[in-house]
């Protein structure tokens, strides 16, 4: 192998946990407290809790990039490979869940060698690890490919990569296949474990979606939502564990072999039409060509359409152009009388109080469409500055949506502040405010616990039952068959109608 | 659109295979060159080098102008500016009411104006030909700036380009709120003045990502090596030479018709 002047030893590295616990600076109560664990070298451990247990917080640690003492309270002890994290840089590699926001550099083999160059790994050497840690994730494109270029599962497979050139003998990830298409998930997943074989490296990985990992890991750590460990062994033991099950459920984790509980109105025949595609050509700018042709879809009052099909292949882009906000680049999108009602035909010539009303979109990310610093500046502010509704109504309204989505408690917080789940909530719950005809949604499941999963296609299939049309982007088949209504699978530059889906009883 | 500002479309000129910092060098010298003395002789020599070698640097004149533009717009109204307000000698060109052109005040102007493209060229030269990672490494190897600092700002550039394609999908999130409701000019700076803070917020959290990521893999803990190695060829040579030469050709050609007007007498 040459000349080597890593600082660290190769290898698998232990993790020792001793009554570790971390507050944030600024935060009254810590994001972990009494974590105690020993993991041997070469161990393979999916760490679960409920959200706001500190899982990312301990993953974190673990990789040294927690900060000093300004940055929070450290209480315990915590070592890996014996060594205190932040001594231990470059033992430990870590990947996040982000892929856009963990790219360094623009092509593809200087990305990789980053890490090497960072642990002053000789030039000659940092190449070789180059190819091999390429080769190890099984992303063959060249290596001066632009990493803007990638796909989702390609550009985490190569943050993979990029961990690996620095020989880590502890792989940490945090939801590193949560943003991703199904093929994408299992592109990581395959890479992970062909990795962990290769070199025998310590796994910590962090996700809701147990089932993607069980069968590569060996240990199962859960962290109690009040400090300390709930549970700790192998996966079917304390997957099968009652207690501990329940909890996990309760946790909102997925777990597999429980289906979340789902109370749905029944299914009723769809309406008449409330808005028609013919011939559709949808491109993302005037500039750039049309992404997909001649698209024919209807969406009906009364039912619920999923748009699915691969990353990149231009479903997001119909969306927002059924949704009124990209004009069509060839073809008709008209609206009909019930759903223009004296307004223009085409959604794109509305006018913002006339959009509102009748077509929400909810983006893939809630803080984009945060706009006031309360959450329930936000409910009034559709209703209230938009549509200039009277203030009963708006009074009205906002209580009942604020009810039925459980945001009453979080009225004067800040919508920023607020977990994952409870933006997703608000981000409808603001669309709904309006009362439009059709929700469109771009992802809504995404990194989504079980609870809010059951909670969001409850409120839809209500929202379906009322006549509402609503229309998701998705790539969750267990949120399209609970759903029901009919898809379209989007591929190739243009759009194929899937058979009508039946709602499971 | 995305906008990657990371890798422009190079073309395969010896010229974008010099290293940075000599390209830097050479600009360096011609722009001292011309800021140094305000006539139209010398901006107009180093200004027509310039457009002259552009094939053989391997500038696309579109792409450049594409880009420049609103430089051409700058200096246009540089020179009409000055036109316009330089003190008035030699004779009337042109006269309407407070409106007055002069011989004197015209050639100001035109000067300001070439000055202002010779100045701006090089630099923009530098960037349509140059990869910014290929940049950073020479800044860093060859001129020993500080890694940190010049890995940081590569790293920024990036999300530069990231966060243009943001700030469309933030407009369009926005509209479909209903943001943009109304017409009235104030609630248009107001709606504007929302959706550059929602950027700010999303540059921010994007910023301490990668900032953590980037500290994960390493970055900052010290001493580091360069898988890249930035190199010197003779192709540098020629670029210096270049350079020197045509400050040089600029301020002789000012000095032998007496324009060479210098900035600090």
């Amino acid at each position: 192998m040459g000349l080597q002047i890593t600082t660290a030893v190769p290898g698998p590295v232990p993790v020792l946990a001793e009554g570790w616990g971390w507050r944030h600076a600024g935060r009254k109560d810590p994001a972990v407290s009494g974590a105690s664990f020993s993991i041997a070298p070469g161990e393979r451990v999916l760490l679960l809790g409920a959200s706001g247990a500190g899982k990312s917080t301990l993953l974190h640690a673990m990789a040294g990039v927690l900060g000093d003492d300004g940055e929070g309270e450290e209480a315990g002890r915590l070592t890996v490979a014996g060594l205190r994290p932040s001594d231990a840089r470059g033992r430990a590699g870590l990947v996040l869940q982000d892929p856009e926001s963990q790219l360094v550099l623009a092509r593809v083999g200087d990305e990789v060698a980053f890490g090497a160059e960072n642990l002053s790994v000789p030039r000659a050497e940092i190449w070789n690890r180059v190819r091999e840690s390429l080769a190890d994730v099984g992303l063959d494109v060249p290596l001066d490919h632009p990493t803007a270029a990638l796909s989702g599962g390609q550009k985490q497979r190569l943050a993979l990569a990029s961990v690996l050139a620095m020989r880590p003998g502890l792989l940490l990830l945090d939801e590193p296949t949560a943003n991703l298409d199904p093929e994408g998930v299992q592109e990581v997943r395959d890479a992970v474990a062909r990795v962990l074989d290769r070199t025998g490296a310590t796994l910590m990985v962090v996700e809701h979606r147990v089932a993607v990992w069980a069968d590569v890991v060996d240990r199962v750590i859960v962290l109690a939502a009040g400090g300390g460990v709930l549970a700790d062994g192998p996966p079917a033991k304390v997957l099968a564990e009652r207690a501990t099950r329940a909890r996990l459920v309760e946790a909102g984790v997925w777990v597999p072999g429980h289906t979340p509980r789902l109370k749905l109105p029944a299914a009723r025949a769809p309406g008449g039409p409330l808005l028609q595609a013919m011939g559709l050509d949808v491109a993302r700018s005037r500039k750039t060509g049309p992404v997909l042709r001649g698209v024919d879809v209807d969406l009906l009052s009364g039912q619920a359409l999923s748009i699915t099909g691969p990353n990149g292949a231009g479903k997001s882009t119909l969306a927002l152009t059924l949704g009124g906000l990209l004009a069509p680049s060839r073809g008709e999108l008209t609206a009909t009388p019930a759903l223009h009602r004296g307004a223009a035909q085409s959604p794109v010539k509305w006018k913002s109080a006339q959009l509102v009303a009748r077509i929400g979109s909810v983006f893939q990310e809630p803080e984009h469409q945060f706009l006031t610093s309360t959450v329930l500046d936000e409910l009034e502010f559709g209703p209230r500055r938009v549509a200039k509704l009277p203030e009963a109504v708006v009074r009205q309204r906002v209580d009942t949506i604020a009810e039925r989505l459980r945001l009453t408690r979080l009225l004067q917080a800040n919508p920023f502040t607020l977990s994952g789940g409870e933006k997703r909530r608000l981000s409808v719950a603001t669309m709904l405010a309006t009362g439009p005809d059709i929700l469109m949604l771009d992802e809504p499941t995404f990194g989504q616990d079980a609870n809010t999963w059951a909670e969001l296609v409850t409120l839809l299939a209500e929202l379906v039952a009322d006549g509402k049309s609503v229309v998701s982007v998705t790539h969750d088949a267990d949120f399209t068959a609970a759903l029901g209504g009919a898809a379209v699978r989007v591929a190739g530059g243009g759009v194929q109608p899937v058979q009508t889906l039946r709602r499971a009883a | 659109m995305s906008v990657d500002l990371m890798t422009p479309r190079l073309t395969a000129s010896p010229f974008s295979r010099a290293n940075p910092v000599s390209k830097l060098a050479a600009a360096a010298v011609i722009t001292v060159v011309v800021m140094l003395s305000v006539d139209w002789v010398s901006a107009s020599v180093v200004l027509a080098a310039e457009l002259l070698l552009m094939p053989v640097l391997g500038v696309n004149p579109w792409l450049l102008f594409k880009r420049g533009w609103p430089l051409l717009a700058a200096a246009a109204t540089g020179a009409w500016a000055t036109a316009l307000l330089a003190e008035k000698t030699g004779a009337v060109l042109f006269q309407l009411g407070p409106v007055v052109f002069t011989e004197d005040s015209v050639a100001g102007g035109i000067a300001i104006g070439l000055r202002s493209l010779a100045v701006a060229l090089p630099g923009i030269f530098l960037l349509l030909t140059t990869d910014p990672t290929d940049l950073a490494d020479a800044l860093a190897q060859k001129l020993k700036l500080p890694h940190r600092f010049v890995l940081g700002a590569l790293a920024a550039m990036r999300l530069v380009g990231l966060l243009v394609e943001e700030w469309r999908t933030l407009g369009l999130a926005r509209r479909a709120r209903g943001v943009g409701a109304e017409n009235r000019p104030i609630a248009k700076a107001g709606a504007f003045v929302g959706q550059a803070f929602g950027l700010i917020v999303q540059a921010i959290r994007r910023a301490t990502r990668l900032a953590v990521a980037m500290e994960a893999r390493g970055f900052g803990a010290g001493r580091r090596t360069w898988a890249r190695e930035s190199t010197y060829s003779t192709v540098d040579v020629w670029v210096l030479l270049g350079g020197v030469l045509i400050a040089g050709a600029a301020a002789a050609a000012a000095v032998a018709a007496g324009t060479w007007n210098f900035i600090f007498v």
